[in-house]
């Protein structure tokens, strides 16, 4: 008996996080984020988890910090405000190397904005949001069944490169529900941080300069070691040589970047032979798969590129794409803001254009495939 | 006068101290002195014991250790040195 | 001293508060605190946010913390609610705990979570050189005061008694054996406990608003404050411009990861009996 639900985007993310080992979760309500917090507040006591609402998105993203460095796996789940709220601390554990993941479910800002409609208005914030140079991954599902894979491909992520992971759904990827067929338990392969075997001289942020990932020991276990938010050496104490933070920052960005090709996660459609090339993501890319089969019908060459590894962006995907096709259409429910990066890659080989759509609402097919047609007269 | 009198160690580390002068300032049998700005045991012999200057230090650069049990100095109490500070009297 | 030597980072030493900044001396006052309840190290978190007062964790010999500016309790809740077993002590400043990290510690004594917290309170910010805060006395001069401060300050003992703390105490860097027989008692509350540790900053509050020498401000200690239990006799003119030191506050109650944990193993066994102990949440998430 194969395992169907008919599942709803955030309740998928949360069997993710718990298949995945997720076993602590610190949150605070906000629209359209909040059933994470409720299911979790359901299932983590069943199976001998750790549930707490704290004070705000601030103490939320704190205490996951917290419950990490003891050695469980750990969430959280917002929308823009409390996004913003968290940033300060994303970075404290990019920085400490923390794994943590987040769900950020989208909405309209800025703002309050509007709390119940979706948006994908937080790319350059997932990616930017907090000061200075950082690490960080941003994985984006496409539907219900993405939330649980990419979920738990974030906790792995986040363990085998001790960085913090975003998944970035929207409110209609985080509301809707679909048929979901689950993988048999014990199937899903589940990645656990990389531990010291011995407490004997532990050097908690040793690592090879080229990317290495420390070993980590948990609060607890003995090793009693420091961790701070100032620039540190290996032996994890405060540090104010240059020559040291400098070499930090570029082992932890080198993390990532060794890691996109592994990471690296896309959809395409009809891109073998397309002219035109649409790229989208999340919840605009079911519209706009729509509209590239309709325009095919139609005799058009069109083709669908969906990026599922947001930061990292898949370049090299892109790239050999933007050297074969004539145009390229990135809708996006923002002002334009992957289009940034698309048209950064693509480096004037091929013309770019935004599709925007701020209302509030999904992009409906017909809009995709207007402009699809309409840029050919 | 006759009871034994109980004598102290003064383990110092002198790396850490900072001269600060809260040890000197508060021993009640001026033990203590600062000289080029660390502290240094002047007067061992009269040393109580009390540890105020280990639990006040901000450094942990003193240390109090009991050394051991010594009879009485035989001087006579004439010349013994009644001026004691009246920061003794409220601790 | 040489049996709580142990307890410090010897290799880090010496610190790097200026002379006869009172934070040394709260710091030693809770490793003899430590000491006398021979804790093991393996099983200590001490947890800090930013300041002078948040270098302390640095010089000791536990898993150490050193987070960001405010949310030292908020961190420390994530360590001990995820392994209550551990002793999480959170070190923190006037500044550092009752102006950005406010929210945190009202919500961290509501629900009174066993967190012991020592505030180090020398009544100004000393890592950024001297400005004024919620602790700071009217009338004081700070460098965002320069004109003398005109706000009240907190009575951070009643606020965390207020909120939900269940074991508040008031020492002082004078009265250094009172302060290590206060946190001696928190560190045995099984609760939120509070030690507010009334410090002496002599680089930027004490030269600013002419205190005189170190030992002058700790002088002052000693004459302004009167033990909770010699209060009670006083009549009220002789405790006119005077702060209680002493044990404040101690009635137990509810441990809140205790609560918890009980929780868990009740919704475990309902479940596990409903369910045949299966892990299938999906099936029952509806």
């Amino acid at each position: 008996m194969t395992n169907v639900k008919l599942m709803q985007g955030n309740e998928a993310c949360t069997l993710g996080a718990i298949t995945a080992g997720m076993d602590f979760y610190a949150g605070y309500p906000i629209t359209p984020s909040t059933e994470v917090a409720e299911i979790c507040a359901t299932e983590l006591p069943k199976i001998g988890g750790k549930f707490i609402q704290m004070e705000d998105e601030i103490g939320s993203i704190a205490a996951i910090i917290g419950a990490s460095l003891t050695g469980r796996k750990a969430m959280t789940a917002t929308s823009g405000p409390g996004f913003s709220l968290m940033q300060e601390n994303i970075g404290y554990a990019a920085l400490t190397e923390v794994p943590i993941v987040i769900i950020n479910v989208q909405r309209v800002g800025p703002s309050t904005g509007m709390p119940t409609s979706p948006a994908q208005s937080d790319v350059m914030q997932a990616r930017w949001g907090t000061h200075g140079d950082h690490p960080i991954v941003v994985l984006a599902p496409g539907n219900v069944k993405e939330c649980f894979d990419l979920t738990v491909k974030a906790f792995n992520i986040a363990e085998e490169y001790r960085v913090p992971v975003i998944v970035l759904t929207d409110e209609v990827v985080g509301h809707m529900r679909e048929k979901v067929v689950l993988p048999e338990p014990g199937s899903v392969t589940i990645v656990d941080r990389q531990k010291p075997q011995s407490r004997a001289n532990y050097l908690p942020f040793a690592a090879d300069q080229d990317g290495g990932v420390p070993l980590m020991a948990s609060f607890g276990d003995g090793f009693r070691y420091h961790v701070t938010g100032l620039f540190h050496d290996e032996t994890g104490f405060p540090t104010n040589r240059g020559d040291i933070a400098n070499a930090s920052i570029r082992r932890l960005m080198r993390k990532v970047e060794k890691a996109e090709p592994l990471i690296r996660d896309y959809f395409t459609e009809s891109t073998d032979d397309c002219e035109l090339l649409v790229v989208a993501f999340g919840s605009s890319a079911m519209s706009s798969l729509s509209a590239v089969r309709q325009a095919r019908a139609k005799g058009i060459k069109a083709g669908l590129f969906r990026p599922k590894t947001i930061w990292p962006f898949p370049e090299t995907v892109l790239d050999e794409l933007a050297g074969r096709v004539k145009r390229i259409i990135v809708p996006e429910m923002n002002m334009g803001q992957l289009v940034l990066e698309i048209q950064r890659i693509v480096g004037g080989r091929a013309p770019v254009e935004s599709l925007t759509k701020v209302n509030g609402e999904l992009f409906r097919p017909e809009e995709v495939l207007e402009a699809i047609v309409g840029g050919r007269k | 006068m006759s009871e034994q009198k109980k004598t102290f160690e003064h383990v110092i580390r002198e790396r850490w101290c900072k001269g600060c002068n809260i040890c000197v300032a508060f021993c009640p049998k001026q033990v203590l002195a600062l000289r080029n700005g660390k502290v240094f045991v002047e007067k061992a012999e009269q040393c109580i014991g009390c540890k105020l200057c280990e639990l006040r230090c901000p450094d942990f650069a003193i240390e109090i250790r009991e050394k051991g049990v010594v009879d009485p100095p035989s001087v006579d109490a004439s010349n013994r040195d009644y001026a004691i500070p009246p920061e003794a009297e409220h601790d | 001293m040489s049996e709580s030597m142990k307890y410090f980072r010897e290799q880090r030493l010496p610190h790097i508060w200026c002379p006869g900044c009172g934070h040394g001396t709260v710091t030693g006052a809770l490793v003899r605190a430590i000491t006398r309840l021979n804790l093991d190290k393996n099983k200590v978190v001490v947890v800090s946010g930013i300041g002078c007062s948040s270098r302390a964790p640095g010089y000791l010999d536990f898993d150490t913390l050193h987070t960001t500016h405010g949310r030292a309790l908020a961190f420390a809740t994530g360590v001990k609610l995820s392994r209550p077993e551990l002793k999480v002590i959170v070190m923190t400043g006037d500044g550092d705990c009752t102006a950005i990290g406010g929210n945190h510690f009202i919500h961290a004594a509501r629900r009174n979570i066993d967190i012991t917290t020592i505030v180090m309170n020398n009544n100004i910010y000393g890592m950024t050189s001297g400005q004024f805060s919620p602790m700071t006395p009217k009338g004081m001069i700070g460098t965002t005061a320069p004109y003398g401060n005109t706000e009240r300050s907190f009575d951070l003992a009643n606020l965390a008694i207020a909120a939900g703390a269940t074991y508040v105490g008031r020492g002082t860097a004078y009265h250094a054996k009172l302060l290590e027989d206060l946190i001696f008692q928190a560190l045995q509350n099984k609760g939120f406990s509070v030690v507010e540790a009334v410090t002496q900053c002599p680089t930027y509050l004490g030269r600013r608003n002419k205190f005189g020498t170190v030992v002058d401000m700790l002088n002052w200690f000693k004459d302004s404050a009167v033990n909770v239990k010699a209060a009670a006799v006083m009549t009220p003119d002789k405790l006119a411009g005077k702060f209680l030191v002493g044990e404040l506050y101690n009635k137990p109650d509810q441990e809140f990861t205790a609560a918890y944990d009980q929780l868990v193993a009740q919704v475990q066994r309902k479940f596990d009996s409903f369910k045949g102990g299966t892990r299938e949440c999906a099936q029952n998430s509806d």
